[in-house]
């Protein structure tokens, strides 16, 4: 738990499998440009780097056996209980990587309901850079998540002289982390809600009984 | 061979196995049973658990192939027919696609075929396709459940049942022949894996809730069962330790340790469930799953009431994976020679007096009707004209005690 009442926690994945890998770098700019928003906002802000290829065992044995060993088991916690996502991938065949949807696939797909996610996504060249709207956005919409509007994509030469000087990658980087920092603010601090908490199962104040249809109980 | 095996209530832990009745090839032999041979084995497996000395054997339910237990009743009352002791229970029994009267029919029937060695375990199936094979949708499994259950307790409790719910055709002066023997009903278990709901279900009727334990890290299991205990309070059937908890395990044994290893990994490597995942040397340390010598599952096994506190159950699956039908009964050997009477003597220390023993049905008739003569239930004249006669029996209609503890 964080000490400030004001303060926001931000889980970043990144599914990048090289190291140094430019996904990576890229998540990196964007946590540190939504810190930095949110700080003008008077708002303190930690982030959880989760990095897929850590996982990656853990996350196909997950898939097999159908729990998630410790490692995971917090790196989803961390997913769960935070104000919004980060998610920078690959792209892959023109999607996000294999692995970042393993990844999404072993979370409770409830568990992104409404909260803000800054989609970030990296290729070799630009002409991937819709798989963002046309992959990405889509998957986090059926997971009722709320991504802002603008998502992020590096292709490599961005990262050098041959970048895009009319709307080069740092101005993109600003504009998506401040629509995320704005769509974090508005919202009230998530509340992780304790799954095995009887007033999260029958809702507050419930019994059986209700479950029951009101046949029993109070 | 067994007659002098420490009785259950020693320790008040009953011991046992459970089998999910795959049909598996063995990957060391490249042999796959035949139904037939399966079927075959699983009784001579079921016998000698008895024969060593165990406590349950519990059989499971599913509709497709690779297994074979689509029908528990039967195989249970045909090894029932060749055993004296030893409790049949299920692992599980389908509460959402069963229709409740069957379930009501088919136990009750069980239970005078062996003098009361009955219980169940209720979930809800992990296989999608049988929801829509038996006409259900699985989107409506947690409500199913609870309407099914409810009713299947009406069924055992009431001589004539008048219902209407929205999962099954209304029943009006409807009764589900033969009675519990006795006039008390099956002990139930419930059993989950991850849903606080079915927790909170047998928590409110005071049965029992059984973890199957083998899949997930016992922190899980931990919560969901701490859960179970404080919720089985909050209804008011007792304190949280006196709460009935049953919990799945799996063990595989030789004396050397690491012959159990080597003999053991073809068969965990290609397991359904779990093969071709994690290492065993993982899956071992993040579950239940032991490995080794008999001393290790003895270890292993007596810290389990540390982690979810004085239990009445516990059942290992042994039977699975292609284990050629020697090897299993060579398991039971190993468990009921070694590993049972260790455990019994560890889970007898310390166990507070208070906390109930594994229910058998000679305590529960005990518990409805003290000293007493146990109801019998003989027809009258005018069998099955319920509507207008009252009781479709001669005695008066008593409450059989199996629905006394429900609600609040």
């Amino acid at each position: 738990m964080t000490t400030a009442s004001s303060a926001r926690r931000v889980a970043v994945i990144s599914a990048g499998l090289s190291n140094p890998s430019s996904t990576r770098m890229l998540a990196d700019r964007l946590t540190a440009a939504t810190g930095a928003r949110l700080a003008e906002l008077g708002i303190e802000v930690s982030a959880d780097v989760i990095e897929l290829r850590d996982l990656a065992h853990d996350i196909t044995n997950n898939l097999l056996t159908g729990f998630a060993p410790p490692a995971l088991e917090s790196a989803l916690n961390s997913v769960y209980s935070a104000d919004g996502i980060i998610a920078v991938t690959p792209i892959f065949s023109t999607s996000y990587s294999g692995l970042f949807k393993s990844f999404i696939d072993v979370l409770d797909p409830d568990a992104l309901t409404g909260k803000p996610v800054l989609i970030g996504a990296n290729a070799g060249t630009a002409r991937h850079s819709l798989a963002i709207d046309y992959a990405i956005r889509p998957l986090f919409a059926y997971l009722h998540a709320a991504p802002v509007s603008t998502g992020v994509f590096a292709a490599s030469s961005d990262w050098g002289a041959t970048a895009d000087g009319v709307a080069p990658l740092g101005a993109r980087v600003e504009r998506g982390a401040r629509e995320f920092a704005e769509a974090i603010a508005r919202l009230p601090r998530a509340v992780e809600s304790d799954p095995f908490d009887p007033d999260s199962y029958l809702g507050e104040g419930r019994s059986f009984g209700h479950l029951l249809g009101g046949l029993s109980g109070e | 061979m067994s007659e002098t095996t420490a009785p259950a209530t020693e320790s008040g832990v009953q011991f046992g196995i459970f089998s999910v009745s795959d049909i598996t090839e063995d990957p060391t032999t490249r042999h796959t049973p035949s139904e037939s041979e399966r079927i075959r084995d699983i009784v001579r497996v079921a016998r000698h658990a008895e024969e060593v000395g165990l406590d349950v054997f519990a059989l499971g339910e599913h509709h497709n192939p690779p297994f074979f237990s689509s029908s528990p009743t039967t195989t249970l009352a045909y090894i029932g027919a060749q055993t004296e002791r030893i409790i049949l229970s299920t692992a599980t029994t389908l509460i959402t696609t069963n229709d409740p009267v069957k379930i009501a029919e088919d136990f009750g029937m069980l239970q005078h075929l062996t003098g009361g060695r009955v219980d169940l375990v209720m979930g809800r199936g992990n296989t999608g396709p049988v929801y829509p094979w038996f006409g259900k949708d699985i989107r409506e499994g947690l409500p199913l459940t609870i309407e099914n259950y409810a009713l299947l307790r009406k069924l055992w409790s009431e001589d004539v049942v008048d219902w209407e719910g929205q999962y099954r055709t209304p029943l009006h002066g409807f009764t589900a022949t033969p009675r519990p023997l006795d006039g008390v009903a099956p002990f139930v278990w419930h059993g989950s894996i991850r849903s606080p709901e079915i927790a909170e279900q047998a928590a409110y009727y005071g049965d029992g809730f059984f973890a199957n334990n083998i899949f997930w890290p016992k922190e899980h299991y931990m919560r969901l069962i701490g859960l179970y205990r404080q919720r089985y309070a909050h209804y008011g059937h007792g304190t949280p330790e006196q709460a009935i908890v049953g919990l799945g395990g799996q063990a595989f044994m030789r004396a050397n340790s690491q012959d159990a290893v080597n003999e053991f990994r073809p068969y965990f490597d290609n397991a359904p469930v779990y093969g071709h995942g994690p290492s065993m040397e993982d899956f071992t340390e993040m579950t239940p799953l032991t490995v080794g010598s008999p001393q290790q599952v003895i270890d292993r096994y007596a810290a389990m009431r540390d982690h979810y506190g004085d239990y009445q159950r516990q059942l290992f699956l042994v039977d699975h994976a292609g284990l050629p039908v020697k090897t299993v009964l060579e398991q039971l050997d190993l468990l009921g020679g070694e590993v049972v009477p260790a455990l019994r003597r560890e889970f007898a220390t310390n166990r507070p007096a208070d906390v109930p023993a594994g229910p058998t049905h000679a305590a529960r008739v005990t518990a409805v009707y003290g000293d007493g003569p146990a109801r019998e239930f003989r027809p009258g004249a005018v069998g099955g004209n319920n509507l207008t006669i009252g009781s479709p029996y001669q005695d008066a209609p008593a409450s059989v005690g199996a629905d006394a503890t429900a609600g609040e």
